[in-house]
């Protein structure tokens, strides 16, 4: 009586953390305006002691216009960076990523361990399996996202962080 | 469909090859015998069951053809908050789980696309109240049973912290559920005990056909009326937060099968008062005519012995209902035969419904000679999650 075949597009629906920021109208100068176009699901964060950890997400651009992901801030940690993985004499090493995160129009951007992430460092107290994280998105067109990730525990592969010579894309 | 008669001939020179992946809704022909039509087998890994209502799925829920029973134990340092945190991960993976998507941070997430029916119920155990200082809202019948005649417990197999029954109609579905759940549960409690039941793969048998055990009877053929199901299995009353769960009584049962193999199949049919053949009671013809037990012979002695199982077992008044899911286990390996029964039994109140029965049992069942009772823990299954989206298994109990 309840069996029903999976329908995706209804499940993916109920699950995805449609979380447009609070608010409606948009002030003169579009700063802090809701980007309803723009969508994260599947938020987590790796939980962690102390020191840094990293935010994954997918973020769903359904605008006919490309957005980048520039910033993220959270109250949890007190400098948060957007990064890739990429390879520099034959290891993978992590690296703030140049430009932000592009979300092509209609497409989407899967931010997920051994890829693109959201680091935070410089953490104001340990990130706990379980605990809910805050993390504010700002994207280049001064639109926000405001997303909830629960913290989980993580052992995937390992990282070796190589700081940017050039500038970072970070604040 | 049109006519979809495939010799098996035609069907192997075509090269048809079954792909391995899980094709949702995909029909599959499949030739029986060369010249009879094709028998067309339809892919059903795809299928889901809802997690949020009032209750957990799980209980109610048809039997699907694997259940494990996974219970765990706190760690030291755990305490109501961390439980809390626990509780919250586990109702995220288990929504996902159930809905055939990957949970957050799932390293075998393709595993996770064929839910298979899954359900996943979580329970709590006395001690893990008392753990949290949480033992004031204690239901009265949560505890371990009172000790049977026939209890033979061997250690690891007894009462835990909290219970995780995985059920689905694939093995992998089920086993990789445990190790999302399981992997997950690691920063706050520990596994103690897995016990792994299966009845029969889905499609084997017509759907809703009542399983054998492996003494080889048909078992579970008596349950509730569908109207006395409500009042069977649902907490109703006691502490608050409980309502909507229930109570599983889950108990290990090995079976002696070399002793039973050397019985007769007349006296076998006797020991449990049915026909092994399908299932009738001795008194009566089909599996679910009610057994006359007042029935007796030519000679004046009753048609279904005194000592014999479904006499015994019967319920004598509505007080004694109980839901019983369980499954068979074979864990025997080179040394040592171990295989039987998981008994599993849901009541609003264990005193009330299943003590009595057992008790019954224990003194005077004949099938007492060929089972075993190995281990035996009690739970308290969550209440259902209801309609709000955002709730979590155990928030009545721990917001």
């Amino acid at each position: 009586m309840t069996i029903s075949t999976l329908a995706r597009t209804a499940v993916a629906a109920a699950l995805a953390l449609t979380l447009a920021a609070c608010g409606s109208s948009s002030s003169s100068d579009g700063v802090g305006t809701p980007a309803p176009g723009v969508t994260a699901a599947d938020a987590w964060v790796k939980a962690v002691d102390s020191g840094m950890t990293a935010a994954f997400l997918t973020l769903t651009n359904s605008t006919d216009k490309d957005v980048t992901l520039v910033k993220a801030a959270t109250p949890a940690a007190g400098m948060v960076e957007l990064h890739e993985m990429a390879m520099q004499d034959g290891q993978m090493v992590m690296q703030p990523k140049a430009g932000g995160i592009p979300v092509k129009a209609g497409g989407s951007a899967t931010l997920e361990p051994g890829g693109d992430h959201i680091m935070l460092m410089e953490l104001t107290g340990p990130v706990k399996v379980g605990d809910d994280v805050a993390l504010t998105l700002t994207f280049d067109d001064g639109t926000t996202l405001e997303v909830t990730a629960p913290a989980k525990e993580f052992d995937g592969g390992n990282e070796s962080y190589e700081p940017s010579p050039s500038e970072s894309m970070s604040m | 469909m049109e006519d979809a008669r495939i010799s098996r001939r035609r069907l192997l020179q075509g090269g048809a090859v079954l792909a391995g992946g899980a094709t949702l809704g995909a029909a599959v022909a499949v030739a029986a015998t060369s010249d009879e039509p094709a028998a067309a087998a339809v892919v059903t890994g795809g299928d889901t069951l809802p997690f949020r209502g009032d209750h957990q799925a799980g209980v109610t829920t048809p039997q699907q053809a694997h259940t494990w029973f996974v219970a765990l134990d706190l760690r030291e340092e755990a305490d109501v908050d961390a439980l809390r945190r626990l509780l919250r991960i586990w109702t995220d993976d288990i929504e996902r789980l159930m809905a055939g998507r990957a949970p957050l941070g799932d390293q075998e997430k393709e595993l996770a696309t064929v839910p298979a029916r899954l359900t996943v119920t979580v329970g709590v155990g006395a001690t893990a109240l008392t753990r949290v200082g949480l033992e004031d809202r204690r239901p009265s019948s949560l505890g371990p049973l009172p000790a049977f005649s026939v209890d033979r417990f061997e250690p690891g197999w007894g009462e835990a912290d909290l219970l995780l029954q995985v059920g689905a109609d694939d093995v992998l579905t089920v086993s990789h559920a445990v190790r999302v759940l399981t992997r997950d549960a690691r920063p706050f409690a520990s596994t103690t005990w897995v016990q792994r039941g299966f009845v029969r793969s889905r499609g084997a048998v017509p759907e809703g056909e009542t399983p054998r055990n492996l003494l080889g009877q048909i078992d579970g053929s008596i349950q509730p009326a569908p109207d006395k199901v409500e009042a069977t299995v649902w907490v109703d009353d006691g502490p608050d937060w409980f309502r909507g769960g229930t109570m599983l009584v889950l108990r290990r049962i090995r079976l002696d099968l070399d002793r039973w193999e050397s019985l007769g199949r007349v006296d076998r049919d006797l020991v449990l008062g049915r026909r092994l053949s399908d299932g009738s009671p001795l008194t009566g013809d089909g599996e679910k005519t009610p057994a006359e037990l007042d029935a007796v012979d030519s000679w004046g002695l009753p048609v279904v012995p005194d000592f014999a199982h479904i006499r015994q077992a019967k319920a004598r008044n509505d007080d004694e209902l109980m839901l019983r899911r369980g499954c068979s286990y074979d864990d025997t390996t080179g040394s040592r035969q171990d295989a039987g029964l998981l008994f599993a039994a849901y009541v609003a109140d264990v005193d009330r419904q299943f003590v009595p029965v057992q008790r019954r049992l224990a003194d005077n069942d004949l099938m007492n000679r060929w089972t075993t009772p190995v281990g035996s823990a009690v739970f308290a299954i969550l209440p259902g999650t209801g309609s709000d989206p955002g709730a979590w298994l155990g928030q009545s109990l721990l917001a």
